[in-house]
């Protein structure tokens, strides 16, 4: 229990941690965004919509800091995030709501998809070393040094472009309704496949690495050892006894690699102009729409928060140390 | 981890040179890892493109000429933009964009590292604990959104300014190794045998601590430049960043701003793209011959997996590389 406790304060203060960074990092920039903002909207905005810019931007000259931070949580709490400049007035919390399950359903696949493959082939590769399996590794380092989108730029150019079997840019058939209807999900599969795709060969390398240096390490224990001089069939020993215990580093570095692989994805959306949190972001930030960007960013940290909470589960449930304590 | 390098730094002894002295086996030891000296290799291709790259270029990367989206000939050997611009002359003269702004984010935020995680791992207590909690969140937080959002706002973001930003937002990774590391070698003999002596402790981390944590340290500075690399390409290629400045990621910003991929214009995104892969892949071999040189079961068993299976041995399990390798050098 003292794991979840311990677990569960780390999580509310990151996402404290994500708030006031979010509240903070507008009161660093140089300028009066606002008055840009106002200028730009050529009157687009009334008054009412610039004094809840100011609070969410922090230039109420008025106010102490401290009221500013207080204003700015009573927004957040109540699920205002503010309004977007370049759709005004829809509000960032409601186009954010549009464009999350697609995130969600594409990176989190892609993600699942890419660790669970990446560890059966990494523990592969780590317990048949100085086999054909070795030369997996040169190919799996190449495909993680290339930027993400640089992937998806070639891969739109050669499947879509070129070959046609795909399209290049986004969700699913414009000429459709959304609805769960066959014909709709198959769409969203089709369309998914290339990006999908993408984040998988690019994020699998990682996981490949880690469940082989982990499989060397644990095939040289004793444990392992004494599995093998029991008798126990092969697929036993590998399955029941060395892959389990190198599991548990790689699902500790999922959670902490989280930020780091969803930052990737974002950028694949970019690419793919996917209707996701990313291509928003990416519009937002094209668009200078700075309330966009902010809620954006704080609903990513949110999101990748939650999935680390998940993978603290799966965690606990794998390593019985976890639970036993206290 | 200390322990085992030793173990296995002797063994090399033996099974080489012996009258040589040991850290020049140990620096020799990293340079004859294949891996680290490809990757330092194409390091140094790329580390003296940058300094003569603006030199060499045959054109003015910023040229226009009336050469509109040629593909790859003798006159130009990347092509051509839509505008005319050579691409061989953008990539080389935005050679030493990309590999000043990685080698400043690498070197500031190793530096914040070093100071989180050293303190972090050596003072133990309330402030270890704050300072790692600290480290955490912003290995949770996704760093990519986060540089993004600053250097949004940023009024104008040049090659310096986004080397600070990664910095700021990328020292967690190493300040958590580095913490680990320390909290081991905090209460090891030698560290008991200079706090006993009486030794300043400012002494004590400076020559005691810190050189056993030079591979560690080395590891994650070059893991810190790849990041920064990538970071500050896909900034450049979203157009986050000063598009007038001439790095990889500003010819793949322009390159999809006009199209390119359904111009079919391969040769205007492809040489950019290879050289970050290329890029890339020399740091991570560097880490990679880090890694073995750090941690010797990875090195051996890479090495004699091999040679053991010439002779019919399956490398599988139950054999302890380092012992193995020593007899086997011996006989």
């Amino acid at each position: 229990m003292r794991f979840f406790v311990r677990r569960g304060i780390f999580y509310v203060v990151t996402a404290w941690a994500a708030v006031t960074i979010n509240f903070i990092i507008p009161r660093l920039m140089p300028g009066d965004p606002v008055k840009a903002i106002m200028a730009k909207s050529q009157g687009r905005l009334d008054s009412s919509a610039e004094a809840a810019i100011r609070t969410l931007f922090g230039l109420d000259e008025q106010k102490s800091i401290w009221q500013q931070y207080l204003d700015y949580w009573n927004l957040l709490l109540h699920g205002n995030l503010g309004v977007s400049f370049t759709y005004y007035p829809t509000p960032v919390a409601e186009m954010i709501r549009q464009t999350l399950p697609w995130t969600v359903g594409l990176v989190g696949v892609a993600t699942v998809i890419a660790f669970v493959v990446g560890t059966l082939l990494g523990t592969g590769i780590g317990w048949r070393r100085g086999t054909w399996a070795d030369s997996l590794l040169p190919i799996s380092t190449f495909f993680s040094a290339v930027p993400y989108f640089w992937l998806g730029l070639v891969v739109i150019a050669i499947f879509s472009v070129n070959l046609g079997w795909f399209p290049s840019s986004g969700a699913y058939d414009r000429s459709m309704v959304p609805a769960f209807t066959p014909e709709f999900i198959g769409s969203v599969l089709y369309y998914g496949t290339l990006p999908a795709l993408t984040i998988v060969v690019s994020s699998i390398a990682g996981w490949i690495l880690g469940m082989r240096n982990m499989m060397v390490t644990v095939s040289s224990e004793d444990y392992v050892t004494v599995a093998q001089a029991k008798g126990l069939s092969e697929r036993a020993v590998v399955f029941g006894y060395a892959a389990r215990n190198a599991i548990l580093p790689q699902i500790s570095s999922f959670a902490l690699s989280l930020g780091f692989i969803v930052g990737g994805t974002l950028i694949m959306e970019m690419v793919f102009s996917y209707p996701g949190i990313g291509f928003l972001l990416y519009n937002a930030t094209t668009n200078h729409d700075y309330t966009l960007m902010q809620g954006c960013f704080l609903v990513i940290t949110l999101s990748v928060l939650v999935a680390n909470i998940v993978a603290d589960f799966v965690y606990a449930a794998l390593d019985p140390r976890t639970r036993q304590e206290g | 981890m200390a322990v085992e390098t030793s173990v296995l730094t002797d063994t090399e002894d033996v099974a080489t040179d012996a009258t040589a002295p040991v850290a020049g086996k140990r620096k020799l030891l990293f340079l004859r890892n294949g891996k680290a000296i490809t990757g330092l290799a194409i390091l140094g291709f790329f580390a003296v493109l940058a300094v003569v790259g603006e030199w060499i270029a045959p054109y003015d990367p910023s040229a226009v000429s009336p050469d509109i989206l040629q593909p790859p000939s003798g006159a130009h050997w990347f092509g051509t933009t839509h505008l005319g611009q050579d691409i061989l002359s953008q990539v080389l003269v935005g050679t030493r964009g990309v590999l000043v702004v990685g080698l400043v984010a690498g070197v500031l935020a190793t530096v914040i590292g070093v100071l989180i995680g050293v303190t972090a791992g050596f003072v133990g207590g309330a402030g270890d604990e704050t300072l790692s909690a600290l480290s955490n969140i912003f290995l949770v937080i996704p760093q990519l959104p986060l540089i993004i959002l600053i250097a949004g706002q940023l009024p104008s973001a040049g090659g310096l300014t986004v080397a600070a930003v990664i910095a700021v937002t990328g020292w967690a990774w190493g300040a958590r190794v580095l913490r680990a590391q320390t909290l081991s070698l905090r209460k090891r003999d030698f560290v008991e045998a200079a706090r006993a002596n009486g030794e300043r402790t400012w002494r004590i981390v400076l020559a005691e601590i810190l050189p056993n944590l030079t591979a560690i340290i080395a590891a994650g500075f070059v893991g810190t430049v790849t990041f920064a690399v990538l970071s500050q390409i896909t900034l450049a290629f979203i157009g986050v960043t000063s598009v007038s400045e001439w790095n990889w990621g500003t010819i793949l910003f322009w390159a999809q701003g006009n199209l390119a991929l359904q111009r079919g214009a391969w040769w205007w995104f492809v040489p950019a793209g290879l050289c970050i892969a290329l890029l890339g892949m020399a740091l991570t071999l560097i880490n990679f011959g880090i890694d073995e040189f750090v941690n010797p079961r990875l090195r051996s068993t890479g090495l004699h997996a091999r040679t053991l299976r010439k002779r019919g041995i399956r490398p599988r399990i139950g054999f302890t590389p380092v012992v193995h390798e020593a007899k086997e050098d011996r006989s």
